[in-house]
């Protein structure tokens, strides 16, 4: 029996990785993480975190108008981004180092630099000679896909990173991809003043969200201000002057945009090239490792999870696919994946929009029995008190089984509310079950109880 | 550390089940969810899958023996462990007849048909109704997801033989797929009796259900021994529908719709039977028993045979009483929640094939009853009537199945005459 160093060497110490890495040890197991770069990954560091405090900071300046609403008058004139991009940057710092400590705290080994798998038990990180380990999790993320004719440069067009790393805004932005990152960015930068241009090549603002949830998103998004562009194409881009001019093609024929810079967010790559995976003789499939249940690779003790793997990219799904690797490993019950059905997905705008399941398209495609509950958000009395009205909650049901299938919220705290029909779901609850539960009035939760309501057909207040 | 396996209710009625055939050895490997054997139940043939892991290390009721519901049939552990201690205590386990006394926990339903008790010619499933049943788990108490329940509830499944694999056991909605996909793959007689689709060219041989075998063998019994003869009699149904009318004109509109002709005529028959207590008694071999109240039961057919509810003391209900329980029984019956109690030991039986446009039948009598009453279709027929003119009238045709060992021939015709009067004069009643 050989002897390794560890039990279990975790390759990218980011919401996949670093969450494994504590699970194992809570099993028993001995973890080590190699990561190039700060602990937490893109989540952390250049993605989801910093992100949300930009949206704060957003948000805040949101709340003017609110404010001017009541007569206060509100002078921003003296807004620095500079100012805003450091908060945003030491809440990255401040939880990154937060990973550092769970780490040290579960006497997880964190190793710093870059490594590359050489064999199914060694991975040899550079500057600092071969780590061995019994199992290897691979969770080296991704990173944002460029499209030919638009190369990230840092200054004109940018990636995800490249814009959460401004500490001065342009004027007139072009964001290219209505998908999740491109639909905050755009909420981001019109808060702040920037004109936007959001531009999705499919017919849909967020093509995997529910069109009628969309709807509600878009329309919020059209009164601020926001230019869209959907189904239409950028072909590329000239400098001119200051700015850039950008060409679109759409279904109304071509167009020439003048902006300062382009957002390009149209999708993120995985790191699966350059780690080693040749030593193990594992072929990337479109990018993405191929897994088997529990997230197994075709390699005996090699497990791959998070944004390398064929999920949705998403923290939440790398951290629970990291937790199925782990308990597997150590021999405990766990499911043997996700259930697609059950990953929730949000966008941080305003309005926000969260989801699970199918969208009313998807099961319609399906051929599934279905029926659909929308309730206004006006019908909940705590919207109109705060003044955030518009927003709807949808379900969709099974006819037969009562089944949850999907739900949609779109609205003030939809990221939250979408927690407690999703308990239902997974816990196989029925609409039924939500719908005699008493909910505190006035809050926003009770449009989650009317919701469930008329799925029954006995809405209150509707 | 081994476990005892043990007999589970596989029907919400079962009280005993029969091993009808091991599909374990002892000294066989058994793993969760392998078939290791068939219980027939008093309704069907169900297969039985273990919920232990390990090897079979004994079989205590052998094929073709009987056990009541958690009673242990064998004992699941690993290979070459002591389990003489257990078998000891399996041994001990009281005799069902030693049970019968020593069980006043028990809540048997006897107690509610205290007649029945004095009636043990009821027919086999009768007798079950009077022995103790052995601890089932209730469904109210089972772990199960909501959702769980309603699929099972739609697909007809009890999901009290069902083996949860949710958190701490819990029974979630891929146990019911898995429960569907082996009754898909086993056929009818398989787990969980989901109708399957009809057959086409080819003969198929259907293995006989325990509830098919009960009805084929009362209804058999019933006819070899009960000399049957037949009484006919053509009905003026006028002035009952017309009261029927009325009644349900004046009552509030019941979301259980509105009251039956049946409920009608289970109390005409009620109200003769108070005149005619012979054609509400029982043939004991020694003794004719004669029945203290009327307890009349009506054939139901269902998906897979037919049951009699029973509305019981129907001398002193009225109609709209007795068309309520009616309703909740029909709507047990259909949903096979029928217990003993509520379909053993009617005195009396009306079975009615009108509303499937039988002019008239004959019926098998249904014991413990002396008689069964077979009602045609309620139609528009011209009438002679006692002036001589012709006009048309709602009739309906009734026949009277008598055994003759209770029931003379000028018994049975004074009763169903009496009946005929009743129906077509209520306000005799009240002479």
């Amino acid at each position: 029996m050989a002897n390794y160093d560890y039990d279990l060497l975790v390759l990218g110490a980011g919401p996949g990785g670093y969450v494994a890495a504590i699970r194992a040890t809570q099993l028993g197991m001995k973890a080590a993480v190699i990561e190039k770069d700060k602990p937490g990954g893109v989540c952390l560091n250049i993605g989801c975190i910093p992100s949300k405090a930009l949206i704060h900071q957003a948000e805040l300046m949101h709340c003017a108008t609110e404010l001017e609403a009541i007569g206060v008058k509100v002078d921003a004139s003296g807004l620095d981004y500079g100012k805003v991009f450091a908060f945003s940057r030491k809440a990255a710092d401040m939880l990154s180092r937060g990973v550092d400590y769970l780490l040290k705290k579960n006497k997880i080994d964190l190793i710093s630099g870059e490594g590359i798998i050489t064999s199914a038990h060694e991975i040899e990180v550079k500057g600092r000679g071969k780590v061995t380990g019994k199992n290897l999790l691979i969770a080296t993320g991704s990173r944002p896909r460029s499209i030919p004719g638009f190369d990230f440069d840092g200054k004109t067009v940018l990636s995800s990173t490249g814009a959460l790393m401004l500490e001065k805004l342009p004027k007139r932005v072009c964001v290219l991809g209505g998908g999740a990152i491109g639909v905050e960015f755009a909420h981001i930068m019109n808060a702040f003043g920037v004109e936007v241009h959001l531009v999705e090549m499919l017919d849909q603002l967020l093509p995997l969200e529910d069109e009628e949830a969309v709807d509600v998103l878009l329309r919020a998004f059209k009164k601020r201000g926001i230019k869209i562009y959907t189904s239409t194409k950028a072909t590329g881009y000239r400098k001119s002057g200051k700015g850039v001019k950008i060409s679109l093609e759409g279904k109304g024929g071509k167009q020439e945009l003048e902006v300062d810079q382009i957002l390009l967010v149209v999708g993120r790559v995985p790191n699966t090239d350059g780690i080693g995976l040749e030593a193990l003789g594992i072929k990337p499939e479109k990018d993405f490792i191929p897994v088997g249940d529990y997230y197994r690779t075709s390699v005996e003790g090699v497990y791959a999870v998070g944004d390398v793997v064929n999920s949705p990219m998403l923290a939440h799904v790398a951290s629970k696919e990291g937790e199925i690797a782990a308990e597997h490993l150590a021999g405990h019950q766990t499911p043997v994946k996700l259930d697609p059905n059950a990953i929730p997905g949000a966008v941080y705008c305003e309005p926000q929009l969260a989801s699970f399941g199918y969208t009313e398209k998807a099961a319609k495609e399906a051929g599934l029995k279905f029926e659909k509950a929308v309730f206004p958000y006006r019908g909940a009395g705590k919207s109109v008190a705060i003044g955030k009205p518009d927003g709807l909650l949808k379900l969709l049901v099974g006819a037969e089984t009562r089944e949850i299938l999907g739900a949609h919220v779109v609205g003030a705290q939809a990221t939250e509310l979408i927690h407690e029909i999703l308990l239902a779901k997974t816990a196989e609850l029925l609409p039924e079950d939500i719908a005699v539960m008493i909910h505190v009035h006035p809050t926003l939760s009770e449009g989650v109880m009317e919701m469930a309501r008329m799925a029954e057909g006995w809405a209150i207040h509707v | 550390m081994a476990e005892q396996v043990l007999m589970l209710a596989l029907s919400p009625t079962m009280e005993e089940g029969t091993i009808v055939k091991w599909h374990k050895k002892e000294g066989d490997p058994v793993a969760q969810s392998d078939i290791i054997c068939e219980v027939e139940t008093d309704k069907a043939t169900m297969e039985y899958e273990a919920v232990d892991e390990g090897t079979l290390l004994k079989i205590l009721v052998r094929d073709g023996g009987q056990a009541r519901v958690g009673e242990p049939i064998a004992v699941v552990g690993e290979p070459g462990e002591d389990i003489s201690g257990m078998l000891k205590e399996a041994e001990q386990k009281p005799e069902p007849d030693a049970s019968e006394s020593a069980a006043p926990e028990s809540d048997a339903p006897e107690s509610a048909v205290p007649q029945v008790k004095a009636a043990p010619a009821a027919g086999a499933a009768g007798a079950a109704a009077t022995t103790p049943s052995a601890p089932q788990v209730p469904a109210g108490e089972l772990k199960a997801s909501p959702l769980a329940r309603k699929m099972a509830t739609g697909h007809g499944i009890d999901i009290r033989i069902l083996r949860g694999s949710g958190p701490a056991g819990r029974i979630v909605k891929r146990d019911i797929e898995n429960a569907l996909r082996r009754a898909a793959s086993y056929g009818p007689a398989a787990a969980v009796g989901v109708q399957g689709p009809a057959a086409s060219g080819k003969d198929e041989r259907i293995p006989v259900s325990g509830k098919r075998k009960i009805i084929a063998q009362r209804l058999a019994e019933s006819k070899f021994s009960a000399p049957h003869y037949y009484l006919r009699i053509d009905v003026d149904a006028g002035a009952m529908m017309a009261a029927r009318q009325r009644l349900n004109a004046r009552l509030p509109k019941d979301p259980a719709g509105k009251v039956s002709p049946n409920a009608f005529l289970i109390k005409f028959v009620a109200e003769t039977l108070k005149k005619y207590p012979v054609v509400n008694s029982s043939w004991q071999d020694d003794a004719i028993l004669r029945f203290g109240r009327i307890d009349i039961a009506l054939a139901v057919a269902q998906d897979d045979g037919l049951i009699t509810p029973v509305v019981r003391d129907c001398g002193s209900k009225g109609i709209v009483q007795i068309d309520r329980d009616l309703k909740n029984l029909i709507d047990k019956a259909r949903n096979n929640k029928l217990t003993p109690d509520e379909y053993n030991g009617a005195t009396f039986t009306i079975s009615s094939l009108g509303t499937s446009g039988i002019l008239e039948f004959t019926a098998i009598i249904n014991p413990p009853g002396s008689a069964i009453l077979a009602v045609g279709r309620i139609h528009k027929a011209p009438v002679v009537g006692d002036d001589g003119a012709i006009g048309v009238r709602s009739q309906m045709m009734l026949t009277l199945s008598c055994d003759h060992r209770v029931i003379d021939g000028a018994v049975g015709a004074a009763f169903l005459s009496d009946l005929k009067a009743f129906i077509e004069y209520p306000i005799d009643l009240l002479y």
